[in-house]
């Protein structure tokens, strides 16, 4: 990943040659790829004649307004659902890193009988998509009782960050030599103190890679929450915003747009932080 | 000897404990996942509804829907959207990728801007492309008017073949950068002596792409397509916000009508059905891009 080694024989092309060929085509990628973001931010902050007049230039604003996130921050339930999400996210995480720790020190290191077949189920378990099981899954929710509650959501999410954690948390432990595991154990260290204390301490940046990933991955849920829960105060972001400031025919697009852009900075925020932490994680779970 | 209390012993067994570790991880996904899985086949050959547990009525929800004009329709539509969309995704993020992987300024802020549409929701990126395709309101309407292109503004989301490549455009948008930064790390990997060697032979740059970069590339190009194939094929969320399935079914896939079927419908078992027929055709698609790319790899012999 160097940059002195990633020189290649660049050197070669000339300065025109390499505008025309690198720089234009990745500029007009990005501005094609950070387009509907702009554009998600200047409509939420248009006033509604601006957004539905054709005259005027779109691509800008002339009289910002606020009245969109007034009408959305007090006027509906979207602090609710912007705390249902939270919430929502950060128990499901909590619990699928939990579960994700233990079974992949298990197969990895612990190397119990069936543990090969063991780590081939998780990776199957992974490729299993929520939009083939959500059907029995609502059955089995409402029969539960759990139909209409956060605990349905809390409860299904780790389903499929389960999987993902653990394959991404077995690839972390892999590379952590046995060695010291081996002094550990000479030492008398029991396994779970060898895997509180010698493990998971440098396993840190695969546990911030796997929580980021657990994180995102249950904010942008959208199936189950949409499936198994019906009552406003309990909806997440993605889902109240499509079901319920959609009202008739009438778009409310200036309070869609906030809500939007609202419900998109808080991962876009988590994620600025741990860029590389993400991207190593689903870089090294492609390379398995 | 001390003799180990039987706590001890647990503790020194790693068979014994490593069933336990695994505990946690097992009941959730052999409870919320397998179940439902196996519940799914089950409910597919019922007469369920919402509320009603349903009776054994053997294959006939299947035979149903293989005369169904709207699901045969909804197959066409998922087959025609994984395939267009996943290769657009390919291409354009492969090329994403090689172009992030020249020697750029700023290389790690372009990294990570273009990973962007990947990590916000869905749901609400796709509120933004909703409002690009407003039929009365489309700043792509707006700039080609501008320009003379067209003189009526387009409906998008309106017209069958129209409404069926915006939300392929849009998917693509979404995709474009897990494909562009699994294979850019892929392309890190290629030791840069190769192209140094191979343009000393006089190798031009397509040469140099054909017969390095593609080998060198294929066994993560295979599992990134794989995976790609995968979200793809059992999109939801994007068709739910931009056309619930309309304009007259044009964009109506599997999972979008499985849904409609099941829940706002009432008809578990029905959903159930098409559900459990996505399973086949999925394992198919994933069979196919997986293993006739990693065939190539092995022909061209690049070691895995």
């Amino acid at each position: 990943m160097s940059n002195k080694n990633s020189q290649g024989m660049e050197f070669l092309t000339s300065l025109p040659r390499r505008w025309v060929t690198i720089y234009i085509p990745l500029i007009l990628m990005l501005i094609v790829l950070l387009f509907p973001f702009y554009w998600m931010g200047i409509t939420a902050f248009k006033p509604n004649e601006e957004l539905l007049s054709r005259s005027g230039n779109p691509f800008w604003l002339i009289n910002p307004t606020l009245a969109h996130f007034n009408k959305l921050l007090f006027h509906t339930s979207y602090p609710q659902w912007l705390w249902n999400t939270i919430l929502v996210s950060v128990c499901a995480t909590f619990i699928s890193i939990f579960a994700s720790v233990l079974a992949a020190y298990a197969i990895e290191r612990l190397r119990f009988r069936g543990s090969k077949v063991m780590g081939m189920m998780i990776f199957f378990a992974y490729l299993v998509p929520p939009s083939i099981i959500f059907i029995p899954l609502a059955s089995i929710v409402f029969e539960y009782g759990l139909f209409d509650t956060r605990m349905a959501l809390i409860l299904t999410y780790p389903t499929f960050l389960v999987p993902f954690c653990t394959w991404l948390l077995m690839g972390y432990f892999r590379s952590i030599p046995f060695e010291l595991e081996e002094c550990a154990m000479i030492d008398g260290a029991t396994r779970w103190q060898i895997l509180t204390k010698i493990i998971l301490p440098l396993a840190v940046p695969g546990l911030i890679s796997a929580g980021i990933f657990a994180f995102t991955l249950s904010w942008n849920e959208f199936i189950y929450a949409l499936t198994f829960v019906s009552s406003s105060e309990i909806k997440t972001v993605p889902v109240g915003v499509i079901t319920e400031l959609v009202e008739g025919d009438v778009y409310h697009w200036g309070s869609l747009m906030a809500g939007a852009l609202l419900g998109s900075l808080p991962v876009a925020f988590i994620y600025s932080f741990f860029v590389e932490y993400y991207v190593s994680g689903m870089t090294g779970s492609v390379k398995e | 000897m001390k003799s180990l209390s039987l706590m001890e012993r647990f503790q020194s067994n790693r068979h014994a404990l490593g069933y336990a570790f695994m505990v946690p991880a097992i009941l959730l996904l052999a409870g919320l996942l397998a179940y439902p899985l196996g519940l799914g086949t089950w409910l597919g050959f019922t007469d369920a509804k919402i509320g009603r547990s349903g009776e054994w009525i053997g294959i006939e929800n299947f035979k149903y829907l293989i005369t169904d004009s709207v699901f045969l329709l909804s197959v066409f539509n998922t087959l025609f959207y994984t395939v267009v969309a996943s290769i657009a995704k390919f291409v354009l993020g492969l090329w994403l990728a090689m172009l992030l992987n020249k020697n750029l300024p700023f290389k790690s802020f372009f990294r990570a801007v273009v990973l962007l549409p990947w990590i916000v929701p869905t749901a609400l990126s796709a509120i933004a492309f909703w409002w690009i395709y407003d039929s009365q309101f489309s700043v792509v309407s707006w700039m080609l008017t501008r320009m003379g292109l067209i003189d009526r503004y387009i409906d998008f989301l309106g017209d069958p073949w129209l409404a069926r490549m915006s939300v392929i455009i849009a998917n693509v948008w979404r995709g474009i950068p897990f494909v562009a930064i699994s294979l850019l790390a892929g392309l890190q990997t290629i030791s840069p002596s190769y192209y140094e060697a191979a343009s000393i032979d006089g190798a031009t740059p397509w040469q140099q792409f054909r017969f390095i970069t593609m080998p060198l590339l294929t066994p993560i190009i295979a599992v990134v397509m794989t995976f790609s194939v995968l979200f793809t094929f059992t999109d939801f969320q994007l068709i739910y916000v931009l056309t619930r399935g309309g304009p007259l079914n044009a964009t109506q896939l599997m999972a979008t009508l499985a849904f409609q079927r099941a829940i706002p419908g009432g008809s578990l078992g029905e959903g159930a059905a098409i559900a459990t027929m996505m399973v086949p055709l999925l394992l198919a698609a994933i069979m196919f891009s997986y293993f006739g790319l990693q065939r190539r790899a092995w022909q061209q012999g690049a070691d895995k």
